[in-house]
């Protein structure tokens, strides 16, 4: 089984998101994990999906960027084998005025601490700066952690929260 | 609304419904056999349950099995009906012992179970026995009033609660419903893989 990785950026309009789909499950593609986003006002979007080889997926997404509104990309992907076990999870939020370098620093103290970033989002808004991420962090080094990020958030002027994100069990 | 005595329980008498009081699943008098867990997309998670009759031996059976099976699978701090395939408003909640828990009433079961009061809300990640593989950021009132009946004496009951229970009521009456946590997250972004802890 094929799996592909698709990524769709270009001018947002209604109905992107519909097209690509139809497109896909013509070809029998099956839709697994997305994710899609405007970054900016441009459109965005990330797929997932098992099936056609990529070069059947690639020319029956080509009608779609013909205006040159939009650029599609397909690639065959190897499947993920067995997931490392994770850390412990943590939702990271800085805000501030906007910089250069705020991503790298905030995210470098993480890795320095042998965490993972999962999901991550960041927004300007006029003159503020906003970053959220969820993170895995090795057990017990969560309260050293956020001291390292307090550091680091001090000297790009900006604020950081770090906070537990465990699900309940219901 | 927030005086929960419009619609189907107008006309009810307020002072009918008292808490607890010395109900415990001994009472049902019946060894609970554990049943299997449905997972998603089971078609019986997703449809209402029906109203049962809560003094009707099979109510009682019924009762009586989801506190067994609650009582094996770990980290299980409630579960409803339908997660054992049952389309019944029955459900059974135990938070004893939880960290998250501020008012606890211990292991029951409620059967016909409404929401009259619900405030404070507050977002939380949850996740549901039946949904094994995602998680999601869902708003729930903090504060909660329930009104059902126990199996067994079918005595109306009123429960008054908050923190961590009122969150577990509220995932289990959305069973009974045929609602999943996954009806009610915040947002597109908001369900996340579970993770496979170390």
């Amino acid at each position: 089984m094929n799996e592909l990785a698709i990524t769709v950026i270009g001018r947002d309009r209604p109905g992107i998101v519909a097209d690509v789909a139809e497109v896909l499950a013509r070809l029998g593609a099956n839709l697994t994990d997305s994710t899609m986003t405007r970054l900016r006002g441009h459109f965005a979007m990330t797929l997932i999906c098992t099936g056609p080889d990529a070069a059947e997926v690639e020319t029956a997404l080509t009608p779609l960027a013909a205006e040159g509104q939009l650029l599609a990309t397909v690639r065959a992907v190897t499947p993920d084998g067995e997931v490392a076990p994770a850390g412990e999870p943590y939702v990271l939020a800085v805000h501030g005025s906007d910089r250069m370098g705020i991503v790298a620093a905030m995210t470098r103290v993480l890795v320095d601490a042998g965490g993972n970033v999962t999901d991550l989002s960041t927004r300007l808004a006029g003159s503020l700066y906003v970053v959220l991420a969820e993170v895995e962090l090795p057990s017990g080094v969560a309260e050293a952690v956020i001291g390292r990020l307090h550091r680091t958030a001090a000297e790009l002027g900006v604020e950081v929260t770090l906070r537990p994100a465990d699900p309940d069990l219901l | 609304m927030s005086d929960g005595r419009s619609g189907p329980d107008a006309g009810r008498d307020v002072e009918a419904y008292a808490g607890l009081g010395d109900w415990t699943p001994e009472s049902l008098a019946v060894a609970g056999e554990v049943r299997a867990v449905v997972s998603a997309p089971h078609p019986v998670l997703s449809r209402a349950g029906d109203e049962v009759d809560p003094t009707a031996e099979e109510t009682v059976r019924l009762a009586a099995d989801l506190v067994a099976t609650m009582r094996v699978s770990p980290g299980c701090v409630g579960l409803a009906a339908p997660q054992v395939g049952v389309a019944a408003r029955v459900f059974a909640v135990d938070v004893t012992g939880h960290p998250k828990a501020v008012t606890v009433h211990g292991t029951f079961v409620l059967c016909n179970a409404r929401v009259v009061e619900a405030t404070r809300w507050k977002p939380g990640r949850e996740g549901c026995m039946s949904v094994p593989d995602l998680t999601g950021d869902v708003k729930r009132a903090s504060r909660l009033v329930v009104e059902g009946d126990l199996p067994g004496t079918g005595a109306a009951v009123r429960l008054v609660t908050d923190g961590f229970e009122a969150r577990a009521l509220q995932h289990e009456i959305d069973h009974c419903a045929g609602l999943l946590f996954l009806d009610r997250v915040a947002g597109a972004h908001a369900v996340y893989q579970r993770k496979v802890y170390l």
